[in-house]
């Protein structure tokens, strides 16, 4: 087995190596954010368990397998909007597809989106649209802070970008779905970026779908700035196959009275590390940070959270929840800064957990640094097995053993999703979470959202 | 119906029921009483099939069946039916679902198509009126935030919508307002036919007089140390259980 500093070499290599194909189609921008970023990594590496927000989550046998890269977009030998069609009627969504972490070329125009929307490549991004591209592009994710983040930014080539003008509401959400597609095992880097400008409003969907068997290791980045006034919804469905690794970072910055709703749910993923940074970062932000897991075998899910309150009378709702099964393992770390001027600051943050089996295990840690006085704040986290008064409560009334305890799973983690704001994907993901808790979705290649291919 | 011979119950290695005979033919009412910690809920529970109780001896033969050898889903099938003392909170989990899955299971189990969606809902309404129980609480979570005396009739809500043949209601009066009471009694009266019985366990004889018993027990330090007609009930109203304490050497 290679040790971190072989891992963290060959990442030196590949980067100085590959050089002349990273600059490549980037953009100026990019490519000095790249080249800072790569000193970050150099000094960083790939975190380890030695480093404190690593402890849960061990990235070396993540790493440590021979991947292929691409850093160059690769043509894609079939039409993927014919494999790929989400026909679910009821969801009504603008849909793009990314072929392993790139725009894919081939995308269908999406003509209902209203005047000034633009959903296109972080590449063409760069170059199409700089004065907004520029003024966000790696203004926002840590790279001097994250080993994995500054990887990503020393290998970005591609991934989504959106941004919403002032004053437009876009009705329908925009469903970015992340096609992985390979005849070999993969390492995928996708920066995405998203801008949301003042009162306006939008919904974006994120999820996942390996069409292939292979090993694939996903590393996304998504910065996020919403302007005031504005609102806007992330909802992310991980659903990859058991020999899959998800990690995906996610920076939000929040402007005066914006309200911001992400919701992260992990149905399916070998091991999955969430990174979700949210700063409030004027007055008067509603920050709803939701997440679920639902794990089962040797599956991994480790949600690392903070949330910043550095101005004044900001209100942020956290709430995390998990089914874990089996040898299945997690971590919870929920940090909420309070700066010192943050006065008024409400912010509330909870994790509970349902371990069906001895095996499993969750690390749940709430981590609250206050330095403002005229705050309210909570945490809880807990950790608990089947209610066994509610379930013989159920089976008292004829209900079998089995279809109880499944009731009882699916009001427990029907509460986060219960918080989505889309009334057809709450259904959908309802529906979604009712098969995955009976076992019912267990082959990798599934769209999360149920779609056919 | 109902045969319980010389039931022997322990929980965590303390005996609490201590040889109970019990006969329960269709038509009866039954009424259990008994001081607190006798052992009344135990014995409902054992019944209903919970298995934090061991029993270490005796039967229970319910239509012919030995009960205790079923799953509680499978007696709930059955006909048997516990009214909780402390009816369970669960949030998450909306009444109509937790009523529309039961109601199909015993369908299921008796052979019969499930209910379309709009008998249930009739079903519902018509259960609803008898009970005299608001849209309010079954469009909400089973039980949830319920106060005590919406949790009881909730409890007699359920039992109409599964028409038991055997009733076992524990202590369905305590926490009720006097017309509750009256409305939850009715309940009861109005689903009683020939073919069922009901148990009713009970500290206070105001219940009787609107569920007018057969027969009385008295449940004293695990065993049913008195058996009367509704009299005894008055009696002990009157008297407390003193006396039945030192008849029984304590
Ligand atoms: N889960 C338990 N663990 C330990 N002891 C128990 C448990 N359940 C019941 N007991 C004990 O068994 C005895 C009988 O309890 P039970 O609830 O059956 O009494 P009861 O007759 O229903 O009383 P009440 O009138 O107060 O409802 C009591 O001493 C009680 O403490
Ligand atoms: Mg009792």
């Amino acid at each position: 087995m290679a040790d971190i500093n072989t891992i963290n070499k060959d990442f030196a290599d590949l980067f100085n190596q590959g050089n002349e194909l990273l600059l490549e189609g980037s953009s100026d921008v990019m490519n000095e954010t790249r080249k800072n970023a790569f000193q970050d990594f150099s000094k960083l590496g790939v975190p380890t368990r030695a480093n404190e927000n690593y402890k849960y989550t061990n990235l070396i046998p993540a790493f440590d397998h021979p991947y292929n890269v691409n850093l160059k977009y690769q043509n894609v030998d079939v039409d993927l909007n014919e494999i790929f069609q989400c026909d679910v009627p009821e969801l009504d969504t603008n849909m793009v597809l990314l072929t392993n972490g790139w725009y894919y070329g081939n995308n269908k125009e999406l003509t209902e989106l209203p005047k000034g929307v633009i959903v296109c490549g972080v590449q063409e991004a760069a170059e199409k649209y700089p004065e907004i591209f520029n003024a966000h592009y790696g203004k926002y994710a840590k790279t001097d802070e994250d080993g994995i983040v500054a990887l990503n930014t020393s290998l970005a080539k591609d991934g989504f970008f959106i941004y919403v003008p002032k004053g437009v509401v876009i009705e329908k959400p925009i469903q970015v779905v992340n096609l992985l597609r390979s005849d070999r095992d993969l390492m995928a880097t996708q920066r995405n970026l998203i801008v949301v400008e003042e009162n306006a409003q939008a919904k974006i969907i994120v999820c996942d779908h390996t069409l292939t068997h292979h090993k694939y290791l996903t590393n996304s980045v998504t910065e996020v700035n919403v302007a005031r006034n504005a609102i806007f919804d992330l909802y992310t469905l991980q659903n990859q196959h058991l020999n899959s690794v998800i990690l995906n970072s996610t920076y939000i910055r929040q402007e005066s009275n914006s309200n911001v709703l992400s919701n992260t749910i992990s149905l399916y993923g070998g091991t999955i590390r969430n990174n979700h940074h949210v700063i409030l970062d004027e007055e008067h932000c509603e920050n709803n940070t939701f997440g679920m897991y639902l794990m089962d075998r040797d599956q991994h899910v480790d949600n690392f959270t903070s949330i910043d309150h550095a101005k004044p009378n900001c209100l942020s709702n956290e709430h995390f929840k998990g089914v874990m099964d089996d040898q299945a393992s997690g971590a919870f770390a929920g940090r909420i800064f309070v700066r010192r001027d943050a006065q008024q600051t409400q912010a509330y943050q909870s994790n509970n957990n349902l371990l069906l089996s001895n095996d499993a295990v969750i690390n749940t840690k709430p981590q609250l640094v206050i330095d403002a006085d005229d705050v309210k704040c909570s945490h809880g986290a807990t950790v608990g097995q089947m209610d066994e008064d509610a379930l013989f409560y159920l089976r008292a009334r004829g209900i079998d053993e089995k279809e109880a305890r499944q009731m009882l799973m699916f009001a427990f983690a029907h509460e986060i999703i219960e918080k989505i704001r889309v009334e057809p994907l709450k259904e959908r993901i309802d529906e979604l979470v009712d098969k995955r808790l009976r076992g019912e979705i267990s082959k990798c290649n599934t769209c999360a959202i149920a779609c056919n291919h | 119906m109902l045969s319980i011979k010389n039931l022997h119950v322990s929980i965590e290695g303390k005996d609490i029921l201590k040889g109970i005979n019990l006969d329960v033919k269709p038509g009866e009412v039954h009424a259990i009483m008994g001081p607190n910690g006798a052992g009344k809920s135990t014995l409902a529970s054992v019944l209903a099939g919970r298995d934090l109780y061991n029993v270490t001896e005796g039967e229970v033969i319910f239509q012919g069946k030995d009960l205790l050898d079923m799953e509680p889903e499978d007696r709930a099938k059955e006909g048997i039916f516990l009214g909780f003392q402390y009816p369970i909170e669960i949030p998450g989990v909306s009444t109509v679902n937790f009523m529309k899955t039961a109601v199909n299971e015993h369908r299921k189990y008796k052979g019969l198509d499930p209910l379309s969606a709009s008998d249930f809902l009739k079903l519902m309404r018509e259960k609803k009126s008898l009970v005299e129980i608001d849209s309010k609480l079954t469009n909400r979570s089973v039980n949830e935030g319920f106060s005590g005396g919406e949790k009881k009739k909730n409890e007699i809500f359920q039992m109409a919508m599964l028409e038991p043949k055997l009733a076992v209601l524990d202590e369905t009066d305590s926490g009720l307002d006097i017309d509750a009471l009256r409305v939850v009694a009715n309940g009861v009266n109005k689903l009683k036919t020939r073919d069922n019985a009901t148990i009713v366990i009970t500290h206070y004889q105001r219940l009787l007089d609107y569920i007018v018993p057969d027969v009385v027990h008295v449940l004293y330090n695990g065993r049913i140390v008195k058996t009367a007609g509704k009299e005894l009930a008055l009696e002990l109203e009157e008297k407390g259980y003193d006396w039945i304490k030192e008849e029984n050497g304590k």
